[in-house]
């Protein structure tokens, strides 16, 4: 009878939990007009959310692409393919490891200190505070940091993929003397701008969107006690990931599967 | 003031470089720089067999492409397959009527196109018009099958 009694509760608290955040969902998307007049709210979170993140970003996503170059230089010069090695490292950047590297890295960066934040917010009670003053804290905090986090994962996966590229055309081109006009061809002629570019950027639009709506969520919700805190954290972290990894297969089933 | 003007610049510099990297991405990395957007006539042509030939494999003429394939369906009616190929606009009345089209695969194990060799015809192509004289795909599993069989039957010689 207690297993069924603490199913039950469990089942009812995750319930519950879902419901809080699409409820939540729904009420950023209706603070999105009011930002419209606060354009600078905006702005401070792009700095924190975006900017900030474009290092560890930029970082990555070179030498993600210089290793890449070496590995498929390794596989495809034992079928004489070096020639395709453009097209190789282009298209797993593209494809996959744009978007969600990125997505995984702005949930480890961003998204974690997203939840502390506001976690920290509602523990030394800032957010009763605003609501006590008649502002929304969901409009006037929330908000601005879900559309920053929206706007600014797809353009990290851009630069990403761009440094990626430019990664393996360093090792590739420069270290490992494949020729430079079958790269940049091979790359050209394989990959397909509303296939392959339009649809990581898809991606990488609802990776922004989960793991900023996750981390916000997390935050908003936790029990605000500092341990409440750092537990929200860990989750946040956890929870994207897996949902990263989890709406990857689904996307890529859906866009690429036929 | 000071702080602000400094946000705003860091921001703005971000958003270019996310900008200017989509803009990377779409003109140096994919197939969006160099292809050809303008006008097209549209041409039939029918194959007993296209083998991988597929939608937006390129047309050309002594190996410069002159177009896309835009379509490939099957006709009931002859039991043939028809290929619609989209030649750009300059060529329209450019290619002779008694043109040869035939299905050719870029290396060994490369993507099909389709290689057009001009005819010696006065009159010339234009939209809708259908291409008389075509060769098909080599199918690899043919060719190997006609190999076997020719040397079964030497064989019994």
């Amino acid at each position: 009878m207690r297993l069924f009694a603490e199913l039950g509760a469990w089942t009812l608290n995750a319930l519950q939990r879902l419901g809080r955040a699409h409820l939540l969902l729904l009420s950023m998307l209706r603070g999105f007009a009011d930002m419209l007049r606060r354009p600078r709210l905006l702005l401070d979170q792009l700095l924190s959310v975006g900017v900030l993140t474009v290092l560890i970003i930029s970082v990555a996503g070179l030498f993600v692409g210089m290793v890449l170059g070496l590995q498929g230089y390794y596989i495809l010069s034992r079928f004489g393919g070096e020639t395709a090695l453009g097209l190789m490292v282009a298209a797993s950047l593209v494809r996959e490891l744009g978007p969600v590297l990125t997505a995984l890295l702005f949930a480890g960066r961003a998204g974690s200190a997203l939840t502390a934040e506001i976690g920290l917010m509602k523990a030394t009670e800032q957010l009763s505070g605003l609501e006590m003053m008649a502002v929304n804290p969901q409009y006037r905090v929330l908000a601005p940091r879900f559309l920053a986090g929206l706007i600014s994962v797809p353009l990290l996966a851009a630069i990403f993929s761009v440094l990626g590229v430019a990664g393996g055309w360093l090792v590739g081109g420069g270290m490992l003397g494949v020729d430079q006009a079958a790269f940049w061809n091979g790359m050209q002629e394989g990959i397909d701008f509303e296939d392959d570019v339009i649809n990581g950027v898809i991606k990488s639009v609802v990776f922004g969107l989960v793991c900023t709506w996750i981390a916000i969520f997390q935050g908003y919700d936790c029990v605000p006690t500092s341990e409440g805190v750092s537990r929200a954290t860990t989750r946040t972290v956890v929870h994207s990931s897996l949902a990263v990894l989890g709406l990857d297969f689904v996307l890529t089933a859906l866009m690429f599967g036929e | 003031m000071n702080k602000n003007r400094q946000i705003e610049i860091w921001v703005g510099l971000f958003m270019a470089a996310g900008l200017a990297a989509l803009f990377v991405l779409a003109m140096q990395v994919s197939n969006l720089g160099n292809a050809y957007s303008g006008d097209t006539f549209q041409v039939n042509a029918r194959f007993d067999n296209i083998g991988g030939l597929k939608v937006k494999a390129p047309v050309t003429i002594a190996g410069v492409e002159v177009g896309r394939v835009q379509d490939v369906y099957y006709d009931a009616e002859d039991f043939r397959a028809v290929v619609v190929l989209g030649i750009q606009d300059k060529y329209r009345e450019r290619i002779p009527t008694d043109t040869f089209a035939k299905i050719l695969t870029a290396g060994l194990l490369g993507e099909q196109y389709i290689g057009l060799d001009p005819g010696g015809s006065e009159e010339y192509l234009g939209q809708g018009s259908e291409i008389a004289v075509t060769q098909s795909a080599l199918v690899l599993e043919e060719v190997v099958g006609q190999f076997i069989f020719g040397k079964g039957q030497e064989g019994f010689e």
